[in-house]
C-alpha cells in the first residue's frame, strides 16, 4: 500500500518514507474509528440492556425509537463539562494517566485478527502479545489512582492493582490451552484450526478446554475491572474509586478504555475458543469451497463473512458482560483475591495439566476423528527432533 | 516491517520513546514520576525487540517488564510512601560523582559502538568450519524453536550439513531448571522478607486479632 | 532519505540506557529509585543481545539460526522479575524497621 502511494505521488526515493508515514496514519485512523464505533455501541448496550433488566426502556429520545444517538449525546455531554484538577494533584501524572489506560487497549487490534486475512498485523506471537497488552492497561488506572492525591482514588488504584496482577496469572493459564492445542501462539493459526462444524471449537475439544473457557471468562471480567469485579470504582465504598477526581473527557478516556478492553478481551476469547470467525455451521466452505483456490472477489466475500461471524461472536460476549453487571452483586475484596487464587488458579493449572494428559492419551479424539491441527509448529518441532536424533 | 525506511522510522520513534524515558527517570524529582519514565522506557525497548525480529521477546518483555516489574515497583512506592509525592532528595556532591563517572563511562562505550563493523563476520568464521559457502537467510526465532531450545533441543547449533552435534551444543535445560528453582526459592525468601512483623512470644493469629 | 538501520543503532540505545541507569544509581537515595536504575542497565543489556542475535539486521549470517541471545534475555528478565520481588520485599522491611527508604538511614552498621 506505502509502496502504491508512493507511486502514484511520484516520489522520489528519498521521500519515500513520508508515503510510509502517511499509511501508517491512515491505518491508525482506521483502526480508531474502528475502536471507537464499537465502544459507542457498547455505551448504548450497556444502556440497554441496564434498562430492561431494571424493567425500563433504556433510552429512548435520542435518535429514533431506539435512542440510537444516545452515545453521541453522552460524548457531547462530557465534553462541554468543567474539566477539574484538584489541588493536591500531580498535575502531569494526572493528565497522563487516562491516556495511559487507553492505549494499550487500542495496540490490541493491531495483532487481533477480524477474519483469516483481515488483521492489522500478522504477530507469531499474537495470543501472548495481547495477553501481555491487555495488563499493561491497569498501570493507567494506578496512576489516576495515585496522581489524584485523594485517599478513596489511592485505595482503588492499590485494589486495582493487586486484582489486575492476580488474576492476569489464571487468565494466562487458561488461555495456554488453545495456544497449547493448536501447537502455535498466532491466533490466525489458531483461528484455523477450528475450522469446520462447532464441535472443532476448542471450547467443546475436552472437558478440560470448557473449564478453562470458564475460567477465562472470569479472569477477563475481573481483568477489564468490570461488575462484578470492580472493586477498584466500588462506589458504595470508595466514592468512585481511582477516578473520583476525574470529570468531563479524560473520564470519558478511561471509560473508553474500560469498554475497548472488553471488546478486546471478548475477541481474544472468540478465536482462542469460540472458532474465531468460524460459524457453527460451515458455510463459509460450502459457498466458497477451499480458500486457496479461488478469485478475489470470493475471497474477499468469504472474509467478510468471517468478520461479521467474528463480530457477532463478539457482540453476544459484549452482551454477556453487561448482563453480567446487572444481574451480580459486588464480592468484598478479600473475596476477590481468594477466588482467585484459591480457585480460579488451581482449577486452571489442573485443567493445562488435564488437556496436556488429553493430547497424550487421545490425540485423534474421543471419537478417533482426528482434529486440524496447525502443522507448521509440529513439523518444525519434528524437524528438530529428527536432526538431534539422526547420528 | 514495510521496508527499510518503515523499519527506520519506526526505530528512530522508538528510540526517542526509550531515551526520553531512560532521561525522565534520571531528571524527574518525584518517583512516581521515575516510574513513568521507566514504563515508556521499557515499553520502547520492547518494540525495539519487536523491530529487530525478536517477537516473543518483546511479547515477554511487556508481560514480565512493564506489565509486572513495574506494577510491583509502584505498588511498592505506594506502600512505603509516608505522604503522597515525596520529592526526591539528590545533593550537589551525588550529581558531581555521577557525572565524573558518566563521561568517561559514555566515553567508552561510544568508542566501543562506533568501532564496531557491522559485517556479517561471524559468518566467515563459521564458513571455515562447516564449510558451508552459500549464505543461507537467517531463520525467523519462533517461540517453538525458543522452547525447544530451553527444553534441550537447540536448533541453533547444528550444521547445515548435518554435521555431528557436540556436547554442550544441547541447548538450555540445565540452566533452564536452576532458574525455576531459582524462582521458587526468590518466591518463598519474598513472602518470608514481607511478611508482618510479629513480637516474639506472640502466635501470627494473635497479631492479627489486635490489630483488628 | 533514512540509512539502513544496522547493530550499531541498537548498541546507541543501549548506551543511553547504561549511563542513564548508572547515573540513576548514584544520584538517587529512595531504595525503588535504585531499583529502577538497576532495571534500566539491564534493559542496555538485553538490547545488545537481540541486535547480535537478530534475523532482521543480520539477514544474510550462515548458522541460519542464533537463539542465544534471545534466551539470554529470557533469562535476564526471569531473573530481573526475581530481584525486583526481593528487593522490594526488603524495601518493606527497611521501612518498617527505619520509616523511611532512603538508604543512607539505614547505617547501623556503621563502625
Amino acid at each position: 500500500m506505502a509502496q502504491w502511494l508512493s507511486d502514484w505521488l511520484t516520489l522520489s526515493p528519498q521521500w519515500e518514507w513520508v508515503a510510509y508515514l502517511t499509511v501508517a496514519l491512515l491505518q491508525a485512523v482506521i483502526l480508531l474509528a474502528l475502536v471507537m464505533t464499537a465502544v459507542a455501541l457498547a455505551t448504548w448496550a450497556e444502556r440497554k440492556v441496564a434498562g430492561r433488566i431494571q424493567d425500563r426502556l433504556g433510552p429512548t429520545r435520542v435518535g429514533g425509537r431506539f435512542g440510537w444517538l444516545q452515545p453521541l449525546a453522552d460524548g457531547l455531554k462530557l465534553f462541554t463539562k468543567e474539566d477539574l484538577i484538584p489541588a493536591n494533584a500531580d498535575a502531569v501524572l494526572f493528565r497522563l494517566a487516562p491516556y495511559l489506560s487507553f492505549a494499550p487497549v487500542f495496540g490490541v487490534f493491531m495483532a487481533l485478527p477480524f477474519s483469516d486475512g483481515w488483521v492489522a498485523h500478522h504477530f507469531n506471537t499474537a495470543a501472548f502479545f495481547i495477553l501481555a497488552v491487555l495488563g499493561l492497561e491497569v498501570f493507567g488506572i494506578i496512576l489516576g489512582g495515585y496522581a489524584s492525591g485523594s485517599k478513596w482514588s489511592l485505595l482503588g488504584g492499590m485494589r486495582e492493582a493487586a486484582q489486575v496482577v492476580s488474576y492476569e496469572v489464571p487468565l494466562a493459564f487458561s488461555a495456554m490451552l488453545p495456544i497449547l492445542l493448536a501447537g502455535t501462539m498466532d491466533l490466525v493459526a489458531i483461528g484455523e484450526a477450528q475450522r469446520g462444524w462447532f464441535w472443532n471449537w476448542f471450547v467443546f475439544h475436552d472437558p478440560f478446554t470448557f473449564v478453562a473457557f470458564w475460567i477465562y471468562v472470569i479472569c477477563a471480567v475481573a481483568g477489564t475491572n468490570r461488575a462484578p469485579f470492580d472493586l477498584a470504582e466500588a462506589e458504595s465504598e470508595l466514592v468512585a474509586g481511582f477516578h473520583t477526581e476525574y470529570s468531563g473527557f479524560r473520564w470519558s478516556v478511561f471509560y473508553m478504555g474500560e469498554y475497548a478492553a472488553m471488546a478486546a478481551v471478548c475477541g481474544l476469547g472468540v478465536v482462542l475458543f469460540l472458532g474465531g470467525w468460524n460459524g457453527p455451521i460451515p458455510v463459509a466452505e460450502w459457498l466458497f469451497g477451499p480458500a486457496s483456490s479461488t478469485s478475489p472477489i470470493v475471497n474477499f466475500l468469504s472474509q467478510l463473512l468471517g468478520a461479521v461471524n467474528f463480530i457477532i461472536k463478539c457482540i453476544i460476549g459484549v452482551v454477556f458482560m453487561i448482563s453480567l453487571r446487572w444481574t451480580l452483586p459486588r464480592p468484598r475484596i478479600d473475596q476477590v483475591m481468594s477466588m482467585c487464587w484459591k480457585y480460579c488458579f488451581p482449577l486452571a493449572a489442573l485443567a493445562f495439566l488435564g488437556a496436556t494428559l488429553w493430547v497424550l492419551m487421545l490425540p485423534d479424539g474421543l471419537l478417533g476423528q482426528g482434529h486440524p491441527k496447525a502443522s507448521t509448529c509440529e513439523q518444525s518441532v519434528m524437524v528438530t527432533v529428527e536432526r538431534i536424533e539422526t547420528p | 516491517m514495510t521496508g527499510p525506511d518503515g523499519m527506520a522510522i519506526l526505530f528512530w520513534l522508538f528510540a526517542i520513546v526509550t531515551c526520553g524515558g531512560a532521561l525522565v527517570v534520571v531528571l524527574s524529582r518525584h518517583i512516581v514520576r521515575a516510574a513513568v519514565g521507566l514504563i515508556l522506557s521499557l515499553f520502547g525497548v520492547a518494540m525495539l525487540f519487536l523491530l529487530a525480529g525478536a517477537e516473543f521477546v518483546g511479547a515477554m518483555q511487556l508481560m514480565i517488564y512493564v506489565g509486572g516489574t513495574v506494577v510491583l515497583l509502584a505498588f511498592g512506592v505506594m506502600l512505603t510512601a509516608r505522604r503522597p509525592l515525596l520529592p526526591l532528595s539528590t545533593t550537589r556532591d551525588q550529581w558531581l560523582a555521577a557525572v565524573l563517572l558518566a563521561c568517561p563511562l559514555t566515553v567508552i562505550l561510544v568508542q566501543a559502538a562506533l568501532s564496531y563493523a557491522p559485517t556479517d563476520s561471524v559468518s566467515a568464521q563459521v564458513d571455515a568450519h562447516s564449510g558451508v559457502s552459500t549464505p543461507v537467510g537467517m531463520l525467523p526465532v519462533t517461540p517453538a524453536r525458543l522452547g525447544m531450545a530451553l527444553l534441550g533441543f537447540s536448533q541453533d547449533n547444528h550444521r547445515p550439513d548435518g554435521g555431528e552435534v557436540s556436547h554442550g551444543d544441547s541447548g538450555y535445560l540445565l540452566p533452564f531448571e536452576l532458574i525455576s528453582v531459582h524462582l521458587l526459592v526468590v518466591l518463598i525468601g519474598a513472602a518470608y522478607l514481607a511478611r508482618r512483623e510479629v513480637p516474639s512470644g506472640m502466635t501470627p493469629r494473635d497479631n492479627q486479632g489486635q490489630l483488628q | 532519505m533514512f540509512s539502513p538501520i544496522t547493530p550499531a543503532h541498537y548498541l546507541f540505545v543501549g548506551i543511553v540506557l547504561f549511563v542513564t541507569g548508572m547515573i540513576c544509581l548514584l544520584t538517587k537515595r529512595n531504595i525503588i529509585a535504585i531499583l529502577i536504575g538497576v532495571e534500566l542497565i539491564l534493559n542496555a543489556a538485553n538490547i545488545n543481545f537481540i541486535a547480535f542475535s537478530s534475523p532482521v539486521l543480520f539477514p544474510k549470517r550462515v548458522p541460519p539460526l542464533v537463539l542465544d541471545g534471545q534466551i539470554f534475555v529470557l533469562f535476564v528478565m526471569i531473573l530481573a522479575a526475581a530481584e525486583a520481588a526481593v528487593a522490594l520485599a526488603i524495601a518493606l522491611h527497611f521501612y518498617s524497621r527505619f520509616g523511611t527508604v532512603d538508604v543512607d538511614q539505614g547505617d547501623e552498621l556503621k563502625g
